[in-house]
């Protein structure tokens, strides 16, 4: 891990080498707990700073997951965890975007900015599946887990546990995300 | 392979039809001037249910002849929403479904998740617990691989593999019934700690299974060493380098194979990994070969932690005695009004853990399992995840199939070793 005083030089340096173009400051947040540093970043800077995270050696994406945190805005959360191997270093790299425009760039495929990441391929899928962050310019941005079908994003914390009535051979064709559509004559 | 719009479909089939398939196909028009009958492409639906699959996965191949020219698995189908689950159940009681995810390891996903309660909580294991932990963890690993040896010679068409796999793995769930009570999902693992010390007669047990293991370990190095089938068909085949397993974020095994001797039991120990002697296996290629030979390796080496554990296992308390996160001793409820108070709290509304995010690794026999837990400061986590390392490694598959024979194929899916229900949760 780097220690607080990394972090905030991991920081600064991000600040320094990804200005853009209007000024704004990349780097919204920094947050160093239990040992793990995480950096807040804008969402339109995540291709840039993580490409520089791996210029300093943060090379391989070990995770990739979203985080609801309804009922807060901007509400829905997209977080990667980077690993140095050859100094054991982890650091976390938080994006939040906001429900009603869940969108962020896909960092699986090449970019000017860097050779991307294969790995966040299923990893990116996963989430849009799970709380419906559309990222943009992914290769196959599909459902993955949930049927293609389906409808919602279950993992959102107002999608309710056990809300969808399951379905038996009498009631089939009956329920909302029935491939047969709702109330189909019997 | 043009796709004919057919009214009848249902809505489903129609946008499953709408998967893009590999460019290869383009490049095999017969319009580009090639052999129309030679180049002709068959796209074939494999699983999900097939035994050669390990579970439910199905994928959609694109042959050429008996080559594979793409890989698109499709998952999903054991998918039962583990992650939502958890949000709605207190933390301790979080741990019996977060076992079921990878149900070959059950004790890593149930270590990994205790392991970021306890780095929010801020709460020490005793030593004698992290020992119990390691024994418990390795003597896992080594009932993994021996599933994978034999589903995997299974595979490759060896069926008297399994039954001698099986043998021992039967050994290894007995000492996990005699531990817990449980053979498979134990719960043993708590925060703080494990829930019950190790009885009378479990250490003699293992100390029998630990001297058998390594002559077993040897028995199936004779049968599958010395045999011409099993080394054609492993070695050599679907190899994969390091620098593109690291780019798809495969871990454990399957990148030791390849000669990256990256693993979190030494890199980064967490617990008490730190106290053992043992060595990293790693392979040079990394084709089925070394793949196949690593995991043999690190039967092993396990069994060497195990036995340095279970020789310096310390005295002293199995679980914290943090009151409010781990159950009171059973004989103080009748005698101390506070025990009664903690334990009363404990079981009905749990444990409340700070508020905060933690993401924690560690090294499951298929490569990094990591448990991110976001606590909103109530007594449920307000988000689990599982970084399991089947959903991760499964990417790779593609690549090191691709230009193969589909018997190399199927020799390959058993090499990567995916657990479908590691990969759905």
């Amino acid at each position: 891990m780097p220690d607080a005083t990394g972090l905030e030089l991991i920081a600064q340096d991000l600040r320094k080498t990804i200005g853009g173009g209007d000024g704004a400051d990349p780097v919204l947040d920094t947050v160093f707990f239990r040992g793990r540093a995480t950096v807040s970043v804008r969402a339109e800077a995540i291709r840039a700073v993580l490409a520089q995270l791996r210029r300093r050696g943060y090379s391989f994406m070990s995770s990739l997951h979203g985080v609801d945190y309804y009922p807060d805005e901007p509400r829905l959360g997209v977080i990667y965890e980077l690993l140095d191997m050859s100094r054991v270093d982890r650091i976390t790299v938080k994006v939040r975007v906001p429900s009603d425009a869940p969108e962020l760039h896909s960092v699986t495929p090449e970019t000017p900015e860097g050779p991307g990441w294969p790995t966040a391929n299923h990893q990116e899928r996963e989430v849009y599946d799970m709380f419906g962050v559309i990222f943009r310019d992914h290769p196959d941005l599909r459902r993955i887990l949930m049927p293609e079908d389906y409808e919602g994003h279950p993992q959102r914390r107002d999608f309710p546990v056990g809300g969808e009535p399951v379905e038996f051979t009498f009631n089939e064709g009956e329920g909302p995300t029935s491939s047969r559509g709702a109330g189909s004559a019997r | 392979m043009s796709q004919v719009e057919n009214p009848t479909l249902s809505e489903y089939r129609k946008r499953e039809q709408s998967i893009t398939l590999s460019p290869t196909e383009e490049q095999l028009d017969p319009a580009a001037g090639a052999d129309a009958t030679v180049q002709q492409v068959l796209t074939l639906n494999f699983g999900p249910h097939h035994p050669a699959t390990h579970g439910v996965l199905r994928l959609l191949v694109t042959l050429q002849g008996e080559v594979v020219r793409d890989i698109k698995p499709i998952i999903g189908y054991v998918h039962t929403g583990i992650e939502k689950t958890a949000e709605d159940k207190a933390y301790w009681k979080v741990i019996p479904v977060i076992e079921r995810m990878d149900y070959l390891s059950y004790y890593f996903n149930a270590m990994a998740f205790v392991g970021a309660v306890e780095t929010l909580l801020e709460v020490q294991v005793p030593p004698r617990a992290q020992y119990l932990r390691v024994i418990h963890l390795e003597l896992n690993r080594i009932m993994s691989h021996l599933v994978w040896l034999g589903t995997s010679a299974l595979d490759l068409g060896a069926i008297s593999m399994f039954w001698y796999c099986f043998r021992e793995r039967e050994t290894i769930l007995d000492l996990f019934e005699m531990s817990s009570g449980q053979r498979m999902h134990t719960r043993y693992f708590q925060v703080g700690g494990v829930i019950e010390d190790i009885p009378p007669g479990f250490a003699s047990k293992l100390q029998g299974f630990l001297d058998e293991m390594p002559a077993r370990v040897d028995q199936y190095g004779d049968l599958l060493n010395g045999n011409e089938i099993v080394l054609k068909r492993l070695r050599g085949t679907c190899p994969l380098d390091a620098q593109t397993l690291l780019s798809l974020g495969v871990t454990g095994p399957l990148l030791r194979a390849a000669g990256n001797p990256w693993d979190l039991r030494k890199a980064a120990p967490f617990g008490s990994y730190g106290d053992f002697d043992f060595k990293i296996p790693v392979g040079t290629v990394g084709d089925n070969y070394d793949r196949f030979a690593v995991r043999m390796a690190e039967m092993r080496e396990s069994v060497k932690i195990i036995a340095q554990a279970l020789a310096g296992l310390p005295e002293g308390p199995y679980i914290t005695d943090d009151r409010k996160v781990a159950l009171p001793p059973r004989h103080e409820l009748a005698t101390s009004m506070e025990a009664l108070i903690h334990h009363f709290k404990l079981v009905t509304e749990g444990f409340r853990v700070p508020p905060g995010e933690v993401y924690f690794p560690l090294e499951s026999p298929r490569g990094e399992l990591g448990c991110f837990v976001r606590s909103d400061g109530s007594s449920k986590p307000a988000r689990v995840h599982m970084r399991d390392p089947s959903f991760v490694n499964l990417q790779a598959f593609a690549h090191m199939a691709k230009g193969a024979y589909i018997a190399d194929m199927i020799a390959t899916l058993a090499m990567l070793d995916p657990i479908l229900g590691g990969i759905d949760r």
